[in-house]
């Protein structure tokens, strides 16, 4: 557990950074700090780790005071993942993961064989040990960043927009596995990030900064999103804060329905209504317009490309949007595997949504 | 012709042999310049690691670099030759004093240039000041540490030879003697072995460079070139270190 009591810092130029932060990360959890530059967030994190002191307060890493141990005796038990990685040039991508250990007094073996079971942890193959950070692409540069802050398995990981420097898909990929290492090892992470994509996605809690290094809202993402506790909030979670809150809408309560499909290779008949053609492995190709003939079989060139696909059981925004991007207004279900579940029409998606809105009061 | 004089003089077994010879003058240079810039490297080396890592006085230092520069030499060398009344300490201080500038300009930036994300990380991952001046600034500044090392040993293969001037040999003496009996093949000789000398010095230099500065920073710039190509963009920020050399006629091979 971490513990911010009444922590405020001021920086010689007379800044206020961090503005009285009364805050609780609990144990086990990922809480994110998110604001707009200049709110203090990054502040706050290092000052747990004392890459910064407070000016007044006190912070508390598991009941203790962290200004009662020595600064790189504390740092060696809590991991540290910053933007660009700062990986160190001129050690291999092992070495650079053994540094903690090292640093402990581990032996070289044993430093290098944790390390080598790290880079595996992270998903990054055994010979990418052997390379150097420059030769390295910025998502696996931010892979090993993580490897090296949790080798020495520190119970606390500080990352400090770790992913902000990668691009869209690859920091989709990071933040996937960042849940799911963190569903495997239960650290306690606090992640700050200035994307509140990011923060909701991730964030078990969030807290929001606002400039001044004020704490604003401190609470779960689903509350955040649907009562911002003032205007600030509810800007910085941003105009379409309402669609992005369908992410924690319960999807049991949309009714999966038959529709009229036809297959690749059969004759075509024309029909009053869209049909969804699909291949002989059941998934689903595009969509056939009514009253489209043709003399052979169904071929690929007859059909009008699909929507998005809504995959069974996951969050409600991507059922909406399945619907609202099908050419037939019918959203196409799948299963996990790719293979066609159903439609959905968009109007279930809204009463879902209503029906939950009423349960809640 | 002024070849055929050289060759004259290159040719004549005489110059070859003897307290006065050619093999001798090159041996006192090369003490001269070896000694000098060991001993600017001893005090350059330690000071600019010190203001680097702990940034403090890094303007004094710039400033009195920049001053020492501006000395001539050669009035040095006199003034001390005077002052203490003779002997090669005179000399070896004013090579010295020449030599300093450039190699605590280089390890300077070499320490300053380093990502501010690789300091920020070594001090996160728990390491104490002194491991990371050793394990992180000192490695990741070596590129330009050496750097300045080979220029500072350009710079006194070249001035070295005002040892001449008083008394003291070295390669300086052909010229002086060439110039002094309007010998131009002596001249020459003595200019073409000075030049000589540099080149082999900077040769001999690039070698242990490529032997102490670590693989992952070597690999820095091609690896660099080849993401630039292929992704089409400007990508300088983790190369920072290598693309800012600092040292425009270091006369590395980095460029």
């Amino acid at each position: 557990m971490i513990e911010f009591r009444a922590v405020s810092k001021r920086f010689d130029d007379g800044t206020v950074a961090v503005d009285d932060l009364d805050l609780v990360v609990e144990a086990g959890t990922i809480t994110v700090f998110v604001g707009p530059s200049g709110c203090g967030k990054t502040t706050s994190l290092r000052m747990i780790n004392r890459m910064l002191d407070p000016t007044s307060g006190t912070v508390l890493v598991d009941g203790r005071d962290v200004l009662q141990v020595d600064p790189p005796r504390l740092r060696r038990g809590i991991g540290y993942v910053i933007q660009q990685a700062g990986l160190f040039p001129h050690r291999t991508v092992l070495d650079n993961v053994a540094t903690v250990p090292l640093l402990s007094g581990w032996s070289k073996r044993d430093a290098r064989a944790r390390a080598a079971e790290l880079l595996e942890l992270v998903g990054l193959d055994g010979d990418m040990g052997r390379r150097y950070p420059v030769q390295l692409s910025g998502g696996q540069q931010q892979r090993v960043g993580v490897a090296r802050a949790l080798a020495a398995d520190p119970p606390v990981l500080l990352m400090d927009e770790p992913f902000s420097a990668v691009d869209p898909v690859v920091r989709e990929g990071l933040q996937d596995e960042l849940l799911r290492l963190h569903a495997e090892l239960g650290k306690t992470v606090v992640f700050v990030t200035h994307d509140i994509d990011e923060a909701v996605r991730i964030g078990e809690k969030v807290a929001v900064f606002r400039q001044g290094g004020v704490l604003a809202q401190y609470d779960r993402p689903a509350e955040l999103l649907a009562r911002p506790a003032d205007d600030f909030v509810a800007s910085f979670v941003g105009k379409d804060r309402g669609y992005r809150g369908l992410s924690f809408v319960d999807p049991a309560g949309i009714e999966v329905r038959g529709g009229a499909t036809t297959r690749l290779g059969e004759p075509v008949s024309p029909s009053r209504e869209w049909l969804l053609a699909l291949d002989a492995d059941e998934r689903p190709r595009g969509w056939l317009p009514p009253g489209t003939s043709a003399d052979g079989p169904l071929t690929e060139d007859l059909l009008v490309p699909g929507g998005s696909l809504y995959e069974r059981g996951t969050a409600v925004r991507g059922a909406l949007d399945s619907a609202l991007s099908s050419p037939s207004g019918l959203g196409v279900v799948v299963e996990p595997t790719g293979r066609y579940a159903g439609v959905l029409r968009g109007a279930q998606v809204l009463d879902v949504i209503d029906r939950e809105r009423a349960e809640r009061g | 012709m002024i070849f055929v004089d050289v060759w004259v003089w290159l040719s004549d077994p005489e110059n070859w042999s003897g307290a006065g010879g050619i093999p001798a003058r090159v041996g006192q240079h090369l003490l001269y310049c070896l000694a000098a810039t060991a001993f600017a490297a001893l005090i350059a080396v330690p000071l600019g690691l010190y203001v680097g890592h702990t940034g403090r006085g890094g303007v004094v230092l710039v400033g009195g670099g920049n001053a020492i520069r501006a000395l001539p030499t050669l009035g040095l060398v006199t003034v001390l030759y005077l002052v203490a009344g003779g002997g090669t300490v005179p000399v070896l201080i004013g090579l010295v004093v020449l030599a300093v500038p450039p190699i605590l300009a280089g390890t300077y930036a070499g320490v300053q240039d380093v990502d501010r994300g690789v300091v920020d990380a070594a001090s996160g991952m728990g390491m104490t000041d002194a491991q990371r001046l050793w394990q992180v600034e000192l490695p990741n500044a070596l590129p330009l540490l050496m750097g300045g090392v080979r220029n500072a040993m350009l710079q006194v293969v070249a001035t070295a030879s005002v040892a001449a001037y008083v008394g003291l040999g070295g390669l300086g003496r052909p010229l002086l003697d060439g110039l002094r009996v309007l010998d131009y093949g002596q001249l020459v000789g003595g200019a073409l072995f000075v030049a000589l000398l540099a080149v082999l010095l900077d040769l001999l230099l690039s070698v242990v460079q490529r032997l102490v500065v670590p693989r992952g920073l070597r690999l820095a710039p091609a690896s660099a070139a080849r993401r630039r190509v292929r992704r089409g963009v400007d990508d300088s920020s983790p190369q920072k270190l290598v693309a800012t050399a600092g040292q425009p006629d270091s006369g590395g091979s980095r460029a």
